[in-house]
């Protein structure tokens, strides 16, 4: 291999409390392995499960019939001129990218707890590539999301161009929770039974099974406290056109928030790594 | 001259024991209840020395260890369990942290702590060789050109669509094996990896890690496998309780390991552990008339009783006795089922005392040294103990040369020769 690198070997230290400085480096020369983990994960997926890809159609479909049922047909709640099993699919999307996308890194780290014992790399690929690997399902209820809009007739406008920003929004905020709750996972084994709760506890109260606009004024900002709450109005926006009034200062709150989640997150996993093979 | 590729500067490896018989790791539940508790005893004693230290001691696994390694050597590292071996290769592979000092290293490093690390049995065989080599710092394009390679050494072309659960644990292992042998770094840290497959598999391996220290590369290599350690390696590091204890050419410390560990003692005991599903419990040197002993003549042959574990019942086992000469030379191994094939169906758990002859009428005098293992042949080993050293000694006889020299060679025989009338 008569490359640079070998003629010029680059020296690595190895000491206690080693600065960051080439963690962000190193981060990027594995992410090769960012993308393996990606496509393993996916392909277990579906390997594993009988019905595969029908699974991840038939979940959102049945929820999203239930939320129309109970809140919208019993509960008569408004839906603004969307029909309700729009308003709640629009919802359901990134919410169901969320909890999935949380629920598999926060345990990310636990379930390759074998890699982290044997092999060196930046443990941050682990909760990523959950994080990448829920996008397929999501593709997935795009398209679900595409035909029940065809079938009333909604088409996109211009907005569906933001749809990207609050993907990235909900990636945001994923990988920042993940990321907390994939080092507290691998510190206090009992985090497991919290996320499921907070997922349940979650989709309750984000405005998944009716819009943000029931939520009384005076309290729509502190509402907005919820970061998925701003990403769920920006998908109904960018979707359903016209149809849903959207509260501004809410997405703003809920991308700084997000942000906010994502850099402590880093932080609280970076300080947490080096000890992790010692205690997993 | 070039610079080292590897220079270990006092380095250490602290570890928190708890002395509470505890999880590795915590639960929140459990501090939050500590937590609680010292708060009460606060409130009761409120000038009360603060408590917390007495539960946690800590423990060094490794200690102001220093030395360097030279581009192109290969350097066996030797100690007992526990030595504190896998904890440098740790830390060498940056696994974990060293608590204090520092390394350099200069050059790409692979390290192999283990075979077949991130397999997923749902996958297969062709998917399995790209995820694993990538998890072992393999670039896709690289893994790609040497493909065909790795599933020509594994031997497993036919078998390359099916999910490796599918697979019999020695093909599993050929594979493992195969994907890591083909890495190409310019620093190799391996542990102990050879210790799979059947014997022909293995020396498959170990030319592979020749050819690979014949290309000049760095190879650090651990293993129990005192042969293996001698065959491949330039020199030799041997770590004693966390400690660097003598660092030279590989026989000298291999003679010395062998023949300073275990010499004198004719029994000796292992902790037993819990988790492993066999393990050697006791091995004992007898001459005989039964009593224990080190010390033999030449042409006696020493008798090794081995009391052993089993935690659950096992099929395919062997119990197997490992005699290698003090320079690390492995001279023979018989194995229980050997002679006996019924052996090798279920035995149930329970405590099994056994013994063997040893057939060493025609060796020469010197230190032997004996492990024992117990394992499924050619797939996996439950425990292997390095057990005991005993002397075989020169009695003066035919073996003597006339100037009171050691004949050479492993064995010797009192051959009749004649001589044949002038032609």
């Amino acid at each position: 291999m008569a490359t640079e690198e070998s003629l010029q070997p680059e020296v690595l230290l190895i000491e206690p409390e080693a600065p960051a400085l080439h963690y962000w480096r190193d981060l990027w020369r594995y992410r090769e392995l960012l993308w393996f983990l990606v496509w393993r994960d996916v392909l277990v997926r579906y390997k594993q499960t009988a019905i595969g890809v029908l699974w991840s159609l038939l979940r959102p479909l049945l929820a999203m019939i239930a939320f129309t049922l109970v809140f919208g047909l019993f509960a008569k709640m408004p839906s603004g001129e969307a029909p309700y099993p729009l308003l709640v699919f629009a919802a359901m999307l990134p919410w169901n990218f969320f909890a999935n996308a949380l629920s598999e890194s926060s345990g990310a780290l636990i379930g390759n707890a074998n890699l982290l014992t044997k092999v060196y790399f930046p443990r941050m690929i682990v909760p990523l590539s959950s994080v990448i690997a829920s996008l397929l399902d999501f593709a997935i209820s795009l398209g679900v999301m595409a035909a029940i809009m065809l079938w009333y007739g909604v088409f996109p406008t211009w907005r569906v161009l933001a749809l990207p920003l609050f993907l990235l929004l909900a990636c945001v905020a994923a990988t920042g929770a993940g990321l907390w709750f994939s080092a507290l996972n691998v510190k206090y084994r009992d985090f497991r039974y919290v996320v499921p709760f907070l997922l349940q506890f979650g989709l309750y109260v984000s405005p998944v099974g009716f819009a943000s606009a029931v939520v009384p004024e005076k309290w729509r900002l502190f509402y907005a406290l919820n970061p998925m709450v701003g990403v769920i109005d920006g998908f109904r926006w960018a979707l359903l056109g016209l149809k849903v009034e959207v509260f501004w200062p809410g997405i703003v709150l809920s991308t700084f928030l997000s942000l906010l989640l994502l850099a402590g997150g880093l932080r609280f996993f970076r300080g947490t790594e080096r000890t992790m093979a010692d205690v997993i | 001259m070039s610079a080292p590729a590897i220079s270990v500067r006092n380095v250490g490896k602290k570890y928190l024991l708890s002395h509470q018989p505890r999880e590795q790791y915590t639960a929140l539940r459990d501090v939050l209840s500590d937590g609680v508790a010292a708060f009460a005893r606060r409130l009761r004693h409120p000038f009360a020395p603060g408590e917390r230290a007495d539960s946690v001691e800590e423990f060094w696994a490794l200690q102001d260890v220093s030395f360097e390694i030279k581009q192109g050597e290969r350097v066996g590292i030797i100690g007992r369990n526990g030595a504190g071996k896998s904890t440098l290769l740790k830390i060498l592979s940056r696994i974990t942290e060293p608590s204090t000092g520092s390394i350099r290293i200069r050059g790409k490093v692979a390290s192999l702590l283990e075979v077949g690390t991130g397999f997923h049995p749902e996958l297969t065989g062709r998917e399995n060789i790209y995820l694993n080599g990538a998890i072992l710092g393999m670039r896709r394009e690289e893994i790609r050109r040497k493909f065909d390679e790795i599933v020509q050494f594994a031997e497993i072309e036919k078998f390359l669509d099916t999910p490796v659960k599918r697979y019999s644990s020695g093909m599993y292992v050929r594979l493992a094996f195969a994907v890591a042998a083909h890495l190409e770094p310019e620093i190799l840290v391996v542990d102990e990896v050879l210790a799979v497959g059947d014997a022909q598999f293995q020396n498959k391996c170990l030319g592979k890690m020749e050819a690979v220290g014949r290309e000049g590369r760095t190879v650090l290599f651990v293993s129990h496998n005192m042969g293996a350690i001698n065959k491949l390696c330039d020199r030799a590091i041997w770590l004693e309780s966390g400690q660097l204890l003598e660092s030279s050419d590989t026989e000298t410390v291999v003679q010395k390991y062998l023949s300073s560990a275990f010499l004198g003692q004719s029994t000796r005991q292992f902790p037993v552990k819990s988790d492993k599903a066999a393990q050697v419990l006791q091995v004992r040197l007898l001459n005989g008339e039964h009593q224990e002993s080190t010390e033999f003549g030449l042409g006696e042959e020493p008798f090794v009783e081995v009391r052993y574990l089993l935690n659950h019942e096992l099929t395919g086992i062997h119990v197997a006795c490992i005699v290698t000469t003090v320079q690390g030379v492995h001279a023979f191994s018989t194995a229980d089922t050997d002679t006996n094939p019924k052996f090798f169906e279920a035995r149930p758990a329970g405590e099994y005392v056994s013994w063997v002859r040893l057939p060493m009428k025609d060796f020469n005098s010197g230190i032997y040294h004996v492990a024992i293992g117990i394992g499924i042949p050619g797939v996996q080993i439950l425990d292997r103990q390095e057990a005991l050293s005993f002397t075989l000694h020169d009695t003066g006889g035919f073996a003597t040369l006339k100037e009171g020299a050691r004949r050479a060679g492993l064995l010797v025989f009192e051959v009749p020769w004649h001589l044949r009338e002038k032609p």
